[in-house]
Order: C-alpha cells, then structure tokens, then sequence
C-alpha cells in the first residue's frame, strides 16, 4: 500500500485502500476496527434502547399495558417476562453498550491519531478484543432464545442460582466481554506508555488520553475479579460448588462484594471517558486553553482510585455492619470531590471564552447539567440515611440513568458528532444536529426527573405492576422516552445522510489544536505521513485560524516534523 | 538491561519482526514486556479473588479449616513446591541462554521446564483421583465415605497411600494422635438456655452439629474442598497452558528464530511461569498447611 495520491483518483484513505469484506474482518487498522466496535454497540444500544421503550410502554398503566394478566396467563407468569425483559435491558446497556462504546468505539478510533502514532500497540490483541466481545454478544443472544435471564442485571444470589433461566450462557458471555475489556485497557495503557511521538510528554498529552488511562487502570485492574466471579457463579449453578449457597454453608453477600467490587469502578470505566470527551470539547469550541489542566488530569486518576473503595454503598442495607457503612459513605462522599473539580475546570475554561454553539458543544454543555443532576443524587444516595429509605425506588433509577444516559451516553454523541467528520471525511447537517440535540436533552429531563420524584415518594424499582397513585409520573416518563426516541431516529437519519450525501469534511472542522486534526479527513491507512513533533500546547488556540476557502481551521505556524517516517511498501 | 540494548541490532531480525507501527525493535520489546506485566496483573487479580474468598471463610469457619486440612497430603504438596521452584529455575535459564543466543541450553531448559510442568499435574492428578476416590469433594458432592463405626473419617490419603493403608478402615497411630490433639480447638457450645418453644418449660432439644467425639466433624467441610479444587484447578489451567506455551517456544527455537537480537516471547513466557509458581507459594501454605 502507497499513501502517494494516484493522479486523477481521490486520495487513498483508510475507508478506500481495500474495500473486501475480507479486509475488514481480519483488519488491524485501530480505525476499522473502532469503527466496527461503533457498528456493533449502536446495534448493541438500538436494541436495549426498544427494550427501554417496551419498559416504559408497560408502565403507563398501573396494572401493566403489555405484561399483565389475562385468561391464559396468570400476572406471575405476565410478569416475569417484565422481569427478563428489564434484565435484558440493563445487561445490553452496561456490559455491550456503555462499557465499550466510548473506550473501545471511539477510543479505538482517535487514540492513536492523538498520539500521533500509526497504530495502537498491540494491534492483533486489538482485533481479539473484538471478537471476544462479539463472541461474548453471541452467547448473550444465545442465552436469550434459550430462556432469557430474569435476574436484574446483577445476578443476585440465591435468585441467580435457582433461576431455571439461561443465568450460564449469559454469564459466560460476559465472562467473554470482561476479557475483551482487559485487553482493550492492556492495549491502550501501553500504547498511550510506549507510543506517545517525541515530545509529548505526560503533561502535553491531550487530556482525552489521561481521562482513557484511568479507565484503562480501571478495566484492568477490577475486570479479573467480575470474571472469577462469574466464573464461581457458572460453577455454582453446574456443579453447586456452593460458594454463594448458604445452604451450603457459603455466603450470597460474599457475592454482591465481589460483584460490586468491579460493578462500582465499571461506573467509572462508563463515565470517565465520557468526561475525558468534553475535556476536549469543551476548550475546542470555546477557543480558550483549558483551565487546570493538571487538576483534570489527576482527577481522573483520583476517580479511579476512590472508586476501588466505595463498593460497599450497594449494601447499606444487607446486614453490613454500621463501621463499614459509615467508612464507605464517607469514601463514596469523596468521589464527589473530583468529579467537581471536573465541573468547575470546565465553567472555567468557558468563562469569558468565545463558545460556539455547535452540535459538539451543546452535547457538551448537556452533559454538564445532567451529569451534575446525577452525581448529586448520587450524593444523596451516599447518605446513609437517606438511603435506607430511598435504597430500591426509582430514585436510584433516576440516579443512575442522570449519570449513565445524561452522562455517558450524551458524552459519547457528543465525541461522535465531534469526531465524526474525521473519520467519516463527511459534515452532518448542523442545523438538524442542533434541533436534535435539544430535543433530546428535554426528552431526557422529561423521562428521568419524574423518576427521582416518584422515588421519593416510595415507589419500588424492577415492578411490572405499581399502586395508581404513582400514575401521572410515569405517563409523564414515558412520554419523554418516547421523544428520545424520535430524537434517536432524526440523529439515524441525519449520520446516515451525511455518509452518502454529506459534504466533504475539511480536515480541521471545529479548529482543535490537537494531533488528530492535522492528519487528512478521513485519516490514511498509517495515519500520519510523518511522526509529528510535539511542540506546542495542544489547548493553544492562537495559531489555529478558520480559512474561508476550505471551510474549516488552518494552523498560521508550520508544524514542525522530525525526520519522514520509514516507507512501507 | 544490558541485552535489551543489543535489540534490533541485526537488520535482517528488524525486517522479520519488527512491526510497523514500532519505530524500533527497543520500543517494541518494551511495549510487549509493559504489556505482559499488566496482563500478569489481571492474572494475579483473577486468583485474589479466589483468595479473598478463602480468607472470608477461613475467618467465618476457622473449625472447617482446621478439620478438612488434614486430608490433604503436605508432603506430596512439598513436592509439587520444590517441582514447580525447579522449573521456575530452569525457565529462568533458558530466558538466560536466549539472550546469549544458546539456542542448544534453551531447548534443554524448555524441555525440563516442561517435564517439571507434567511432573507438577502427574503428583496432583493423583491427589485429584484419591479425593475422587474418598468422596472428598466440593459442594453437593461431598459424601466422605465414613470408617464401619459412621463416625471414623478415612485416614488421609496421600502419595503413599495405597502402601500404607492395606486395611483402609484403620486410622493410623499418627493420624490418631493429631485428632486427639486437635480436641483442645473444639468450639464450646454456647452457655445460654435455648429458647423454649411449645407449652412453657418444654426446651427444644439443643441441635449439636455432630456426635461428639475425637472424631467429630464441623458441618460444612465441603467448603473447604470447594475451596481446594477451585484454586488448585485454576492454577493447574494455567500451568496446561504454560507448558502449551512451552511447546511452542520450542518448536520456534528448534526453527532458530531466537538469539540475542530477538528473544521477546521466551521473556513474555518466563515472566508468565514465574506468575504460576508465585501463584502456588501462596496455595501450598494455605491449602495444605491449613491445620
């Protein structure tokens, strides 16, 4: 392969250097494979997503609209589809959907861009990590036809032993997906150690790389023991070795410890990339360097080591002892304390800036708001008291989504429209990215707030049934689920007419200072023509200019390039 | 490291593999060594789960521990120690000859490496099978075969088992002597009154965990054997894999493809053996020597 322009045919990218199905199935291009990572957990989130919606169909009336009694079926029977299929929904979105997305989706795809670097280290663990997750996905639909788990997607004992549902498959399948997750943090922490272009050093890394980094500590370091633990749940249900069976003298609380031993910190793995997005966002489209850049940089590292002891907050009340509640509480206080400083760094940067109210940015600006409506909730929920009353109502569902949707999931859309013109090469329609942004942000408020609300006043989370007094909040729920989703298909519409009608992207759209914009839209196979030297401050927004004749951003100084890299032939 | 330096000194080693994404066959080895230490981490981590569990119950049923110990074999634990401490040895020169490119002590090195690996699963297949073999086992399948008296555990069976125990029934003067011993652990049963139930002044009658005697068992024990072939068995998939890993390793060195410029996978692999000896110095002890 050349990366020479053939005269009279369009500049060879990373998209057109081979177009067989062959060579993308077995590609170790970190932008294939990032792209098919996308493919996979947008199919993986579509799906969830329409469970969301049944869920929220269901619960428009109190006796159940879909699942509900009838002459052939009794409620329990009714029910317990309810039940798989709020299972369903929550192992889709936490383990295929918001674990990867981000990390493996578009971390794939720019990692290696923002160092400079022609690929990530490890390009074939690379690859493997993809397949063990589709393998993973595989098993997941397996189990479903099978007999779909009923458990909630925490696999609580003893429910998860005696469940004549699939419990292993699925487990098993996560068992896959937990090690494409390790290998994908192996892979990324060395490549951001060993990979990073002469002169960059920790301090001049983009604060997208640090916000991976901590995730990737993360994955590693908690994932081995979600997998020992499913492990011991498979051998529990096959060869009833009696780890977590009390009438085997084991213990089921040994297993919520261990569960949420990795469980709490993958809230971590799901929201620090998605903090480390707006991080770049955020100072990009409001021209102005980044306001503290080493207190974002070791707050990210500071979530990821609080958030390996806060694991006990999930078992306020399951017979912990009051010490222990006590301890965890206040740690769990603690992780408040970083995720602030993220806040405050990013008004700051924004203060007295000249912000551009693009698509990027008003993802941004949305998951500013929602993540701090979620993180303090979740301070709430951290209160002891408070949560002995509020522990298993909707509020903790109401949480929980603030953080997950209005936080990662908006932060990743956010990254998408960002980073989209670079590796797709084409420009969205703006003025739809906008309204769509809008409407999603109310559509969000409009489902989850009532959910806090009626958890306050007591109502259960996980029933498919609910007292008639709860009914107006959760009409009002649902109607906002229902604008999510016709949100969700304008956002469909729009990405996917741009790939075939778009106009063609300017290789720096929003004017970021950082290495990825340097390179062409879409990149070519090795990236970069030559390894970049890293001199400037990539927040230093004084030298990028918009040039009219291109329709996007220009540096007004030449980038200095060490020596041309070696020709591949 | 002296030798990392001497990486990528031969052009014709840097064409073969140095990948193209590497500017040098030094940052690739570094990056590939990086990443097998974070690999070993999440290993290690996988088995500290399985530690932690043990703790748990050890301090929850410290009498389980006590009991169940003694049915394992400490000396054919020793063995598998000093075994698997040899090999770690061996593996460490053959990581030594392929940085000096002696390819003839490599191969050597690999194959007692790999004769200590099935020496290793041999010893503990066996323990396995007698285990098997008494019903010793874990969860709902412990059903220990009891001595004639339904009280008497069968003696423990360990390497020499077979030689010394013609008549399986008899409890060894040694064994005796130990169970006597371990009388002076026992827990006391609590001093507070039952609560009655039925009509007033009727007292249930207290439910003792088993016949009392030299010979009682703490309920529970399957726990511990859950424990042991859980934690044994993982480390013995690693060690499978280890000496798969071997074969591999040595089937490329018989190819020549080691020397002192490229010897990377023998360091990844040595580094992982010595992982999966760390891993059992933690298992002897806690298994073995429980009691």
């Amino acid at each position: 392969m050349t990366a020479v322009d053939m005269p009279g045919k369009p500049k060879l990218n990373y998209l057109n250097c081979d177009k067989s199905i062959k060579s993308w199935l077995l590609t170790l291009d970190h932008k294939r494979i990032g792209v098919m990572y996308l493919i996979a957990t947008l199919t993986a989130f579509f799906i969830g997503g329409m469970l969301a919606e049944v869920i929220r169909t269901q619960l428009l009336v109190p006796k159940g609209l879909i699942f509900h009694a009838t002459k052939h079926m009794s409620s329990f029977a009714a029910y317990k589809h309810y039940n798989q299929v709020f299972t369903l929904h929550g192992i889709i979105m936490v383990f295929m959907v918001l674990i990867p997305i981000i990390v493996a989706g578009l971390g794939n795809i720019v990692i290696p861009l923002l160092l400079g670097a022609k690929d990530v280290a490890f390009p074939r663990l690379n690859l493997m990590s993809f397949y063990l997750y589709v393998g993973g996905a595989i098993m997941a639909i397996v189990s479903t036809i099978a007999g779909a788990v009923d458990t909630g997607w925490t696999f609580y004992t003893p429910f998860s032993i005696q469940t004549e549902t699939y419990v292993c498959f699925m487990v098993g399948g996560i068992f896959l997906i937990g090690f494409s997750s390790i290998f994908t943090g192996i892979n990324f922490i060395v490549t951001i150690h060993k990979m990073r272009p002469p002169g960059m050093t920790w301090f001049r890394m983009p604060l997208f790389l640090w916000g991976i980094y901590a995730t990737s500590i993360i994955q590693v370091a908690a994932t081995p023991v979600v997998g020992v633990t499913l492990l011991l749940l498979i051998l529990e249900r096959t060869m009833h070795i009696g780890f977590f069976n009390s009438a085997l003298g084991g213990s089921p609380v040994l297993f919520q410890d261990f569960f949420w031993f990795y469980s709490h910190p993958a809230v971590y793995i799901m929201i620090l990339p998605a903090m480390a997005i707006i991080s770049e966002i955020v100072p990009t489209f409001s021209r102005k360097h980044i306001f503290g850049y080493e207190f974002i940089a070791f707050s990210s590292l500071a979530i990821a080591l609080i958030g390996f002891l806060v694991w006990g907050h999930h078992m306020f009340v399951n017979g912990q002892s009051a010490e222990l509640d006590t301890i965890f509480s206040l740690l769990t206080f603690l992780v408040a304390v970083p995720s602030a400083v993220k806040v405050f760094n990013w008004l700051a940067t924004m203060y007295k800036g000249a912000i551009k109210l693009d698509t990027p940015m008003l993802y941004a600006l949305s998951f500013i708001i929602l993540f701090t409506v979620g993180g303090l909730t979740g301070v709430v929920l951290g209160c002891i008291a408070e949560d002995v009353v509020l522990h298993d109502t909707y509020f903790v569902v109401g949480h929980f989504h603030y953080v997950m949707f209005g936080g990662t999931m908006i932060a990743f859309i956010g990254g998408l429209h960002y980073w989209w013109p670079k590796f797709t090469g084409k420009m969205y329609n703006e003025t739809m990215g906008r309204i769509t942004c809008v409407l999603l942000f109310i559509g969000v408020n409009v489902t989850f707030f009532p959910m806090l609300m009626v958890g306050a006043e007591g109502m259960p989370r996980r029933y498919a049934s609910y007292l008639p007094q709860y009914q107006p909040y959760m009409i009002v729920s649902t109607i906002g689920a229902y604008i999510q989703l016709v949100a969700f298909l304008m956002m469909a519409g729009y990405l996917l007419h741009s790939l075939f009608r778009g106009k063609k992207a300017p290789d720096n759209p929003w004017g970021g200072a950082t290495l990825e914009w340097t390179t062409a839209s879409p990149p070519s196979h090795y990236n970069f023509d030559d390894t970049p030297l890293v001199i400037e401050d990539c927040y230093d927004y004084s030298n990028v200019k918009y040039d009219e004749s291109i329709g996007g951003y220009v540096r007004t100084d030449v980038p200095a390039t060490t020596e041309p890299a070696p020709v591949h032939a | 490291m002296s030798e990392a330096l001497q990486v990528g000194a031969n052009p014709e080693v840097v064409k073969k593999h140095l990948a193209h994404h590497f500017d040098t066959m030094q940052q690739q080895f570094d990056a590939g060594k990086l990443g097998m230490w974070l690999f070993l981490t999440t290993e290690v981590l996988l088995f500290s789960g399985l530690f932690c569990a043990y703790s748990v119950y050890r301090a929850l049923h410290p009498q389980i521990f006590q009991f169940a110990g003694e049915y394992l074999d400490p000396v054919s634990g020793l063995i598998n120690t000093l075994i698997l401490l040899t090999s770690g040895f061996t593996m460490a020169l053959g990581v030594r000859f392929a940085h000096t490119g002696n390819r003839k002590g490599l191969s050597v090195c690999l194959i007692l490496t790999m004769l200590g690996g099935f020496g290793f699963l041999g010893i503990h297949g066996y323990e396995y099978f007698t285990k098997y073999q008494e019903r010793l086992l874990w969860g709902t399948n412990y059903h220990p075969l009891l001595g004639p008296d339904h009280q008497k555990l069968l003696p423990p069976a360990g390497l020499l088992a077979p030689l010394a125990r013609p008549t399986p029934v008899e409890v060894s003067p040694w064994h005796h002597l130990k169970l006597l011993k371990r009388e002076g652990f026992n827990v006391a049963h609590s001093s507070i009154v039952p609560a009655p139930v039925g009509p007033a002044g009727v007292v249930a009658k207290m439910k003792r965990e088993s016949a009392p005697g030299p010979y009682s068992q703490p309920n529970n024990v399957q726990i511990f054997f859950g424990a042991y072939f859980l934690m044994t068995g993982l480390h013995s998939v690693h060690v499978i894999i280890g000496i798969i890993l071997m074969i591999w390793l040595l089937a490329r060195n018989l190819r020549g493809e080691f020397g002192p410029s490229y010897f990377a996978p023998v360091e990844f692999v040595g580094l992982y053996w010595g992982i999966v000896d760390m891993v059992w110095m933690f298992l002897f002890p806690l298994l073995y020597l429980a009691h």
